[in-house]
């Protein structure tokens, strides 16, 4: 049984073919990484994969379940959570109160339950927000627990975002350029996170990514795009040598 | 200054954050308690009215301070709550059914709104609510079989168990009871998963499905839940003003509703309390001020143009409005003398993904 695979994957923005047969696997408890020039639709097959666009061909599979055909929010019930490229938190809420959000899928009390607050309904509070402490704790996000996410510099934003994907306990996690905007440093922290994510938490995960030192760092296995369409494949090292890979980032030599 | 020491994590759970909160409530609940007793006839109609108008203010600010969804057609769930009341009340029905069932039937209208929501965004969706009040009212004037048309229907006062809450303290702590519980309600609604569904959706929509929120139920169920309170704030207007009729639920009504969101402060539940409060006593300031006018100046246009006057003013110098002020003036007093200009100014956004649909 394969734990998340992507079988020829294809859309079409009107005449642009965004993403063609692109077929992959990713193995439990690996760190796999899209890598890509600009425009090569590696965004757009995580947007595929949350079925946030409507696949024109092709087939995902998490533990062999099809996942096309369903809907958005199913994605997140089924344990499959992601963060953005330029970052979507809930701004005018605190960082607490996003990560609690990450919490929803988790929820069993119903609407009339919550209208009065049962004591039921305060026991799951309270399991969420110990739930939320150790994300907290894990991510070094203590001092802004209170503090709301629209005052924040945009490195701890990126942090918050894998927090509360973090929160949903996922076992499919979707990074989108986790280092984009970050300074060395803190790509550094980065780095370390995403190693402890799949060391310690058990989340494999899946990436997209352009630092080739956080990809080389911490990839097992690395998928090269090019114009849509898959130019590559394996460890970061024989991936960053291919040529077609070399090809497409630099040109070809005259 | 007050700090507090957190050591358990139903301290950030509990309605009560702290003991002064407790005697503050508790002594304005006092003070609304014995009002019957403190004050004439003129300032408890009044007070009906603020109770009233609160609780439709709570549906409406759940709908747009929270979830984030505009509507210009909450007159017409006002008088869908109204007009069920006033038909189950010549049917001989007890209120303690009629008042359900008034918000039952404007849920359900408000579900019927929430599915054009699932589509449209922003001004559209408030052209849509727009429209649903315009035809609310056309069917009310026009089936006259049923709503008395133009010519309307008239209430009785509230019975309850044979008791006629027909004087001012009966009616009084009905409305208020049921504000109380509208409040309660919310705040429960608030601090548990559907209430941050309703706030990420707000929000941002595609984290919010990301992270599993139904957008589809989550904002039909904010229609429904918002109707509903209007709903039975319609009910109990209905009794208090005695007679209803189409004119009543325009949309100028519904401008009305939305401006006591804007005024109390789009996103705190004490701000539809003090908008509602601010609604009510407005008319009143103006009119005591149309003694000391020029007659040529104190027309019948007068209220409109104040009120136009105050809602662009507070959406230019106080966009969290009446709430946002005081939180200002608390922080000035709590801090003092460090409290700086700056200080609840909304940091410049970052940019956000490309917007997906």
């Amino acid at each position: 049984m394969s734990f998340f695979k992507v079988a020829n994957l294809g859309i079409n923005f009107g005449g642009v073919v965004a993403v063609d047969k692109v077929s992959f696997e990713v193995r439990r408890g690996e760190v796999y990484t899209i890598i890509g020039p600009n425009g090569a639709g590696k965004t757009t097959i995580f947007n595929l994969i949350g079925l946030i666009y409507p696949a024109t061909s092709g087939q995902i599979f998490l533990e062999d379940k099809p996942l096309t055909g369903s809907v958005p929010h199913r994605i997140a019930q089924l344990g499959i959570a992601r963060t953005f490229q330029n970052i979507e938190l809930f701004e005018h809420a605190t960082v607490l109160q996003n990560l609690l959000i990450g919490r929803h899928r988790h929820r069993a009390a119903s609407l009339w339950q919550e209208l009065l607050f049962t004591p039921a309904v305060r026991r799951a509070e309270l399991a969420a927000r110990e739930a939320v402490e150790q994300v907290i704790d894990f991510l070094d996000l203590a001092k802004y627990r209170d503090s709301l996410v629209a005052g924040l510099p945009y490195g701890v934003r990126k942090v918050v975002e894998l927090g509360r994907a973090l929160a949903t306990e996922p076992r499919l996690l979707l990074l989108d350029e986790p280092s984009s905007g970050l300074n060395p440093e803190e790509t550094d922290d980065m780095a370390f996170w995403i190693e402890d994510i799949r060391r310690h938490l058990g989340v494999t995960v899946l990436m997209v990514e352009h630092d080739m030192n956080l990809v080389s760092r911490v990839s097992d296995r690395v998928l090269a795009l090019n114009l849509g369409t898959v130019i590559a494949e394996g460890t970061p090292a024989e991936v960053q040598a291919h040529p077609a890979v070399i090809e497409a980032y630099l040109g070809k030599a005259a | 200054m007050r700090f507090l020491f957190k050591t358990d994590y139903d301290q950030d759970i509990r309605l009560f954050k702290h003991g002064g909160q407790v005697f503050w409530y508790g002594l304005l609940m006092a003070l609304l308690l014995a009002a019957p007793f403190l004050v004439d006839e003129y300032v408890m109609s009044q007070l009906h009215f603020i109770c009233i108008y609160s609780i439709v203010g709570l549906g409406l600010m759940l709908l747009v301070g929270f979830t984030g969804q505009i509507s210009l057609g909450h007159a017409a769930f006002l008088a869908v709550g109204a007009y069920t009341e006033a038909l189950l009340q010549a049917k001989g029905v007890p209120v303690f059914i009629s008042l359900p069932c008034a918000a039952l039937f404007s849920a359900a209208a408000g579900l019927i709104v929430g599915l054009p929501a699932l589509r449209l965004k922003g001004i559209y969706l408030a052209i849509a609510t727009l429209a649903f009040n315009v035809i609310v009212e056309e069917v009310i004037t026009r089936w006259e079989g049923l709503t008395g048309g133009n010519s309307g229907l008239h209430l009785k006062p509230v019975e309850i168990f044979g008791v006629t809450l027909d004087g001012d303290a009966g009616f009084f702590y009905l409305c208020l009871g049921l504000t109380v519980l509208s409040i309660l309600a919310l705040m429960n609604l608030l601090r548990s998963p559907t209430g941050r569904a309703f706030v990420a959706i707000r929000d941002s929509e595609i984290s919010a499905s990301c992270m599993g929120v139904n957008l589809a139920k989550y904002k039909t169920l904010s229609f429904a839940i918002s109707a509903a309170l209007t709903g039975i704030g319609g009910a109990l207007y209905a009794h208090k003003v005695s007679f209803i009729s189409p004119e009543q639920f325009t949309l100028l009504q519904s401008i009305e509703l939305v401006t006591i969101v804007i005024l109390g402060g789009v996103g705190f539940l004490h701000g539809a309390v003090l908008g509602a409060a601010f609604l009510i006593v407005l008319p009143q300031l103006i009119s005591l001020a149309k003694d000391y006018l020029p007659a040529n100046v104190g027309g019948t246009g007068l209220q409109a143009v104040v009120f136009g006057l105050v809602l662009i003013g507070f959406i230019i110098f106080e966009p969290l409005g009446l709430y946002g002020r005081w939180l200002k003036v608390r922080t000035w007093f709590e801090l003092f003398p460090f409290y700086r200009k700056g200080m609840f100014r909304r940091q410049k956004s970052y940019m956000k993904s490309e917007r997906l649909r």
